[in-house]
């Protein structure tokens, strides 16, 4: 029998249809809808010329802003991930009444229209709302100012860590405990060196995806920021001013700096996703 | 080191199913012993009460002369290797093989030097020298295995406990195994308890095998012991094959029909009877007073044997009969067979 | 030897021997349990109620005058209209981009497989503004638009494709688990026994994935019918004209309207609570079909 050199095929055959017909309404959809009009942001970005990019990137007011939208997402996003670990924790390990119940409720950041939370917090968090008539007599203030930022990022960030950690933990086998607490360990050794380090990958993967929607978001967090420039004005609510002005390459230098930022570090988490499954297999 | 552990009717049930019945069984120090019996008999159960993974309901397990209730789980001191190893991934094998001895109060706590070398003497005593580096994710089936063993052996352990610790592994890697851990018992003499639902495996390794059933120990004895004479039809049929004969017992003898087939009972009680015999106990024979008539229906191969399937007048089953180094007769061939060996038990 | 055990005493509850081998001791699962508690009702619960305390805080009267006027009926049905059109959509290129990635092996598949997710890591005000830049008045196709006199900003179209920019990945993400999930055995032993591709897709593929399928049109739509970033950039906020749910509330709102903002915002939270209550039948019941998704 001839030797038959294998030849380079950038795809399997198979005996199912629809192959063509299917991948070519994907293209053509994500073509027209997402990639031609992320294309054109660029394409804007590039058309200010390096001098106004830089002027627009180095303003007091777009640092201020995007300074804020970060730190806020970073901020939030920790307090998800430590609060996120432990309500996937309680759900997966306790039994306690209203547990499935709880369990839905955490989609609810998911499900509520940012709008509408936007609103309900801004509402309860006012000098006169629920909470901050409590706060006020204390002198703190949340609505209006930086700290309300954080508090929408961190309801709409809420469902993300608790949703990564979940599964792993309900997959995690119950013999590695054993064998740590037979081995002598104390259930706190256990708990810190045998079963929270499989959860990291998760949990850091939770972070990243809290972090990037916070960064982003908009809708529940203009009402209950104040809006203040310089002060408590995020770079989305940045880019909507410039867009009313007009600013068409204002708007796309700002919109391009906080894509590249959020691509660059959803690629370095990947990055460190694949090197921790190289190492410890299936994480 | 080792220390004796007894065991004192233990009952375990959960919800509704009753997992051990009253079960009874003294370990000697230094013995190997495996809990054998087929899936849901217990002996996982048995084998997680007796590292104190769970609770007993009823009975209690000493150590030595002490209940292990009295015993913290670190002073227990239990070796305790799973079925799928319950290897820590994110740590490397050098950071598993330490793990119990970094967990130890830090008065009690070797120091790192201490701690490196005796991970380097475990992994030489395992025979995986140079490992210490990898992560289990990089090792084969065999390898974590060993892993999981040193680790266990890592806390001076002073009862060694495996579940089905060949479960998991092809059948080449689970012989040369098997052989390697009978050696190094011989070499550290632990305590060795160790489950399996592979009665060769059990026979193999053992220095005794108990044997469960549906909750209940049904017998306990040396491989020789179990084999040869076994207490119940259930083990008799759960440690290789069997021919079962119905027969009678009139006085000394036992009789298929109203052919006498074994003599020389030392039974007085008659009656109904099932007399089980192994393939390797029916001899192809020219005449004798006590024997069977049959004929050959079918002749195969078993492994490194011959084996003559044998029609025999009265019996619904046919007798299966290893033709060891007997020359084999024809197919078609009208034979008899003495029965050399055989176990009988009253008709329940 | 059972006789004997008859005899024994239970067990008394041991001392160092109860020592727990998993789980934690009583007070820091109550602790636990608590503070996740705390925390949900702080974060989650309060916002929640107060939507549906301040839409009643004025009477039912002024409630159902504020969404039966002629904006807030517009904006609903506006809204629907959006919904309506971008949702199916998503629904077909979500099954072809499933069939084509869950069923084929090709080059590039995993970064077709990012690209598809794209949008979750948008800003969904850029997702709006990149149709703005296209399509705007001072943007590429902006004066050819206008000397065509069709209108996609500050219109229904623009609201569309936000819409569907936003929603792109949803349907996409909960089938392809799933079909990767179910192999292709089923889909090539019905070719062999003679049915056509269509009646394949239709009659095997369609039903073994139907629920992961309603699973990802319930969150696409509940997100269509909530997007307001994106629509906010495109919209123009006219109002009874191109102002949806979303931003008919922010209007009302910014007018000090509350009451009225928050009546408006109470038939979306009832939106969100319906897809909650769906979410969750779907995941207890089909559980298994959808878990492979959940894994993401």
């Amino acid at each position: 029998m001839a030797a038959v050199l294998p030849t380079l095929r950038w795809r399997e055959p198979s005996i199912l249809p629809g192959f063509g017909i299917a991948l070519g309404i994907t293209l053509t959809a994500l073509s027209l809808v997402v990639l031609i009009p992320l294309a054109a942001l660029f394409l804007k970005a590039a058309s200010a010329g390096p001098a106004d990019i830089w002027a627009v990137a180095t303003s007091p007011r777009t640092l201020a802003a995007l300074r804020l939208s970060f730190t806020g997402a970073l901020f939030a996003a920790s307090v998800n991930a430590v609060f996120g670990l432990i309500l996937a924790w309680v759900l997966v390990r306790y039994e306690f009444p209203g547990r499935r119940l709880v369990d839905a409720a955490v989609d609810l950041p998911f499900a509520l229209p940012t709008a509408v939370a936007g609103i309900a917090l801004a509402a309860i968090y006012a000098p006169n709302g629920w909470i901050g008539a409590l706060l006020a007599p204390l002198d703190i203030k949340v609505a209006y100012t930086p700290l309300g930022v954080m508090v929408a990022l961190i309801f709409i960030g809420l469902p993300f860590v608790v949703r990564t950690v979940q599964p792993v933990l309900e997959e995690m086998q119950g013999d590695v405990e054993e064998a740590a607490a037979l081995l002598g360990a104390s259930r706190w050794r256990t708990v810190f060196r045998v079963i929270l380090p499989p959860l990291y990958p998760a949990l850091l993967t939770g972070f990243v995806l809290a972090f990037a929607r916070a960064v982003g978001e908009y809708g529940s967090v203009i009402f209950i920021a104040g809006n203040v420039p310089m002060v408590s004005e995020i770079a989305p609510l940045l880019i909507v001013i410039r867009l009313e002005q007009f600013d068409y390459a204002g708007a796309a230098v700002v919109a391009t700096i906080m894509l590249l930022l959020s691509f660059a570090l959803i690629l370095a988490v990947n990055l460190i996703q694949a090197a921790a499954r190289r190492r410890f297999g299936d994480v | 080191m080792s220390v004796a552990v007894t065991i004192e009717s233990i009952e375990k049930r959960f919800e509704a199913f009753a997992a051990l019945r009253g079960v009874s069984l003294d370990i000697q120090p230094a013995e190997l012993v495996a809990l054998l019996g087929p899936s849901g008999s217990g002996k996982t159960t048995l084998l997680r009460l007796i590292a104190g993974l769970d609770q007993a309901d009823r009975g209690r397990v000493l150590f030595g002369e002490t209940d292990m209730r009295e015993l913290s789980l670190r002073d227990r001191r239990i070796g305790f290797v799973f079925q799928h190893y319950a290897l820590f991934k994110t740590m490397t094998v050098a950071e598993n093989v330490a793990f119990g001895l970094n967990s130890r109060p830090r008065r009690e706590r070797p120091d790192a030097a201490e701690i490196r070398r005796r991970v380097g003497d475990l992994l030489d005593l395992v025979q995986l020298p140079g490992l210490e580096k990898r992560y289990p994710s990089q090792l084969s089936g065999g390898q974590r295995q060993r892993v999981a063993l040193a680790r266990a052996l890592a806390i001076e352990p002073r009862v060694l406990l495996l579940d089905e610790p060949f479960g998991a592994l092809d059948a080449k890697v689970r012989k040369d195994l098997r052989a390697w851990l009978r050696d190094l018992h011989r070499r550290t003499g632990h305590t060795t308890v160790f489950v399996t639902h592979d009665q060769e495996e059990a026979l193999e390794l053992a220095d005794r095998v108990a044997i469960l059933n549906d909750g209940r120990l049904e017998q306990v004895g040396t491989p020789d012991d179990v084999y040869d004479h076994p207490a119940s039809p259930f083990v008799c049929e759960f440690l290789g094959e069997a021919n079962r004969l119905p027969v009678k017992v009139v006085g000394s003898q036992a009789f298929l029909g109203d052919r006498p087939v074994l003599g020389g009972l030392s039974q007085n009680q008659g009656g109904p009877a099932s007399l089980y015999v192994r393939p390797q106990h029916l001899r192809i024979v020219d005449d004798a007073p006590l024997s069977l008539p049959g004929v050959v229906e079918h002749l195969r191969r078993n492994g490194p044997l011959r084996r003559a399937e044998v029609a025999v007048q009265g019996l619904q089953r046919r007798l299966d009969v290893d033709l060891a180094s007997q020359v084999a007769p024809a197919i078609g061939e009208r034979i008899r067979l003495r029965i050399t060996h055989g176990s009988l038990f009253a008709a329940a | 030897m059972s006789e004997a055990a008859l005899h024994l005493p239970a067990v008394p509850p041991s001392r160092a021997g109860a020592q727990r081998v998993r789980g934690e001791s009583l007070v820091v699962r109550c602790l636990l349990i608590a503070v996740s508690l705390a925390f949900l009702a702080l974060f989650l619960l309060l916002p929640l109620v107060s939507v549906f305390v301040e839409a009643g805080a004025r009477g039912f009267a002024a409630y159902q005058a504020a969404i039966t006027e002629p904006d807030a009926v517009a904006a609903i049905q506006l809204t629907l209209l959006v919904a309506s059109i971008a949702v199916p959509f998503n629904i077909v290129v979500g099954i072809a981009a499933a069939w084509a990635i869950a069923k084929f092996e090709f080059r590039g598949k995993n970064f077709l497989v990012s690209l598809i997710d794209l949008p979750f890591s948008v800003s969904p005000v850029i997702s709006g503004l990149v149709f703005v830049l296209l399509f705007g008045a001072q943007g590429y196709f902006g004066a050819w638009l206008k000397a065509n006199d069709v209108q996609i900003i500050f219109a229904l179209p623009g609201l569309v494709l936000a819409t569907v920019f936003v929603t792109f990945p949803f349907v996409a993400r909960e089938l392809i688990p799933h079909m990767q999930a179910l192999g292709s055995a089923d889909e090539e032993a019905a070719l062999t026994l003679g049915a056509s591709g269509w009646r394949v897709f239709f009659a095997i593929t369609l039903p073994n994935v139907k629920w992961s399928l309603f699973y990802g049109v319930l969150l696409c739509n509940a997100r269509a019918m909530g997007e307001f970033g994106a629509v906010a950039v495109v919209s123009g906020k006219i109002r009874g004209l191109t102002n949806t749910m979303p931003l008919h509330v922010e209007i009302l709102y910014n007018e000090y309207m509350g009451a009225a903002a928050f009546a408006v915002a109470s038939l979306l939270a009832g939106l969100a609570l319906v897809t909650l209550a769906l979410k969750s039948l779907l995941e207890w019941r089909y559980g298994d079909a959808i878990a492979a998704s959940r894994r993401h």
